[in-house]
């Protein structure tokens, strides 16, 4: 696993609200800031590395215990405040090795925690709140599904420093007894099992993929230009419903997911077949 | 994975179509129809190939004692031929009753 | 206080005795899906018979399952409209792939709208699954967090009641699912879990979980844990009676005041009070974490 992928998190989330600290009283692992985007005042969110965790299985940028519910309260605290007016964008920067994986997570029911995670983010989506998702480096798995999956909108960079997955290539080589080679083959002829951010587009669950050219490194144009993009994706998001139903409209979908359509279809004409 | 197809003579019409079984490790599923004309009609689909043979020899024991007009679909995960007698014999019992 | 008045329940169930005492955790998915019903209402939907499977398992050398490990059927509980969606956990662990994952939504998403148009249907989710199916991977992601969004969007109308009893459990994935709903019940043989033993094992080395410590499993996964950490709303044993019997009081409830996913102040405290420099045994983890604060 590329080291410098990891801090792909903390530079774009510097880059586009010029903070590098969590809020008062969250872990370190949390960045959030409430910065202007275009017209609306944004809250993004970024779960970064912190050595110093105080769970020693989630200082790598892994969605533990404490980053799952302090995205849950910083998400839900903009809900509540912007409950009887206008809601504002929620912009989730993603780039999570995964889920924690350790002994204390799962006895102290991490499931509950990036459920929580998600509960949050896809009722702000439901209440209204524009949620955008920006790929930055990895999304995988439980860390995904928590931190990003519920978004109106995801956008990635074009970058072979981004990886949207279900399980990380090595992880996913032992449990099937694969080569890492032999699961990147098979990658290349069945596209839902892919490591390449060209293929995972192909299902048409982007928004848009961005080509920067520097993505460890942000130089202002580029910052702008993903600026722009958050506030034409909030645009579009807000003109939508607030469903996940835009994933299946996708002109990609059509054909990668045909069967997903069909089973919509002939559920929908038996269900109604009283 | 291996597809194969086989067709049996049958003498009386089945009105009622079953299913039984789950594709599980060592187990098969069966999807039990009504065929069209009056013959029996077996499509195996498995992915523990090179037992042509071996399906053959159960289907015949099978349709020895058994002559509905079906079309059968085996969806198979490596079951062992008693399996495969039971299953069958449970999809017939599922098309003897509603 | 509940505003839903609901009548579910009103009646006695009416299956005959014999199935009552049936063990749940025997009957496969479909068997399981029928229990629920008021007997002779339910309807399989895109079943065997519409032969809608996954189109990428045969291209790996596995064998599809003609309706792809995922049984829905609607029908009628205590008189009331419900869809109960059962995975298959002896078809690929129960795993999540595009079409199983896409029969879950749907049906919630026409659930949910049958309840937007003044229809009350209540789902009943039976979850035995390891979560996304490997042979997927990325569609069986996609499609848990389109379940997720459609599960948060019907829960707001109806109780979206969630049932592990084992064997396989609900990991991966899958168990974020479970995390949001408004009723949880496992069994004791029951598990529940975000990494399963081997993957914890595989990933943080044996010191940290031996995934052949079977007392250790259940005691941090187990049905009896969870309830004794105020996670699960019911704890049954496997027994068709108790499990229907628990989950028409859940329907009776009707839609909790606060989900226990939304419960961020609870969920917060509990985290700050452990000390993470040494690993809690579940015992430990009982005296923090007890039934009677509200969840």
């Amino acid at each position: 696993m590329s080291e410098p992928a990891r801090e792909r998190g903390r530079a774009w989330f510097r880059a586009l609200t010029g903070r590098s600290t969590p809020m008062r009283g969250d872990p370190a692992s949390v960045l959030t800031a409430d910065v202007p985007l275009g017209e609306d005042q944004a809250r993004f969110l970024c779960v970064v590395s912190d050595p110093n965790g105080r769970f020693p299985r989630a200082r790598h940028g892994e969605v533990g215990l404490e980053e799952g519910y302090t995205l849950a309260s910083r998400v839900r605290e903009v809900v509540e405040a912007d409950k009887n007016g206008h809601k504002r964008p929620i912009i989730p920067l993603v780039d999570v090795r995964s889920q924690a994986y350790g002994r204390r997570e799962e006895i102290a029911a991490i499931y509950l925690v990036a459920a929580a995670a998600a509960d949050a983010y896809g009722t702000a989506r439901l209440a209204g709140h524009p949620v955008i998702a920006l790929i930055v480096g990895h999304a995988i798995s439980g860390g995904f599904l928590a931190h990003g999956y519920q978004a109106n909108r995801i956008l990635a960079f074009d970058d072979p420093g981004v990886v949207i997955h279900a399980m990380h290539k090595e992880a996913a080589a032992r449990v099937t007894r694969r080569s890492v080679e032999s699961l990147e083959a098979l990658g290349k002829s069945i596209l839902p099992l892919s490591y390449d951010i060209h293929d995972y587009a192909k299902l048409g669950l982007l928004h848009k993929l961005l080509h920067i050219e520097h993505p460890d490194a942000p130089h202002p144009t580029e910052i702008e230009r993903v600026r722009h993009e958050l506030i034409a994706a909030t645009a579009e998001a807000r003109r939508g419903p607030r469903d996940l139903s835009n994933r299946l409209q996708s002109h990609e979908a059509q054909t990668s997911r045909a069967a997903t359509i069909l089973v919509r279809r002939k559920l929908e004409e038996q269900w109604k077949a009283d | 994975m291996d597809t194969y197809e086989f067709d049996f003579p049958a003498t009386r019409k089945v009105t009622h179509r079953a299913h039984v079984g789950v594709v599980g490790s060592g187990d098969l599923e069966v999807l039990l129809e009504p065929s069209q004309g009056m013959q029996a009609h077996v499509k195996i689909r498995t992915n523990v190939t090179g037992f042509r043979d071996t399906w053959k020899a159960v289907l015949d024991r099978f349709f020895s004692r058994y002559n509905g007009a079906v079309a059968i679909e085996i969806n198979d995960a490596g079951a062992t031929p008693g399996n495969v007698l039971l299953r069958l014999e449970q999809a017939v019992e599922g098309s003897e009753h509603e | 206080m509940n505003e839903s008045m609901s009548k579910v329940g009103a009646r006695p169930v009416e299956q005959p005795a014999f199935l009552q005492r049936q063990s749940f955790i025997e009957m496969n998915a479909r068997e399981r899906a029928r229990s629920f019903f008021d007997p002779g209402t339910e309807r399989e939907l895109v079943g065997p018979f519409d032969r809608v499977e996954s189109p990428w398992l045969a291209l790996q050398d596995v064998t599809p399952q003609s309706d792809d490990g995922c049984i829905v059927m609607k029908g009628k509980i205590g008189g009331e409209a419900a869809v109960v969606i059962a995975l298959e956990g002896a078809f690929q662990g129960g795993s999540m792939g595009e079409v199983s994952g896409a029969k879950l939504t749907a049906a919630l998403d026409l659930a949910c709208a049958d309840n937007e148009n003044g229809i009350k249907t209540y789902a009943i989710l039976q979850l035995e699954t390891g979560g996304v199916r490997l042979q997927e991977a990325n569609l069986g992601l996609a499609v848990i967090a389109e379940i997720i969004g459609s599960l948060l969007a019907l829960r707001e109308h109806a109780p979206v009641v969630c049932v592990t009893a084992g064997s396989v459990g609900c990991f991966g994935g899958m168990s974020l699912v479970a995390g949001l709903a408004s009723y949880l019940m496992m069994t004791r043989e029951g598990r529940l879990g975000m990494n399963g033993p081997e993957v914890i094992e595989q990933e943080a080395g044996i010191e940290e979980f031996n995934s052949k410590n079977r007392a250790l499993i259940w005691g941090i996964h187990g049905g009896k844990q969870r309830y004794e950490t105020g996670l699960v709303d019911a704890l049954v044993d496997d027994n068709v009676g108790q499990v229907v019997d628990a989950v028409r009081e859940f329907l009776r409830r009707g839609v909790p005041s606060v989900h226990r996913s939304a419960q961020i102040d609870l969920l917060q405290r509990r985290i700050a009070m452990l000390d993470p420099s040494h690993q809690w045994e579940p015992a430990e983890l009982r005296e923090f974490w007890t039934r009677q604060e509200v969840l």
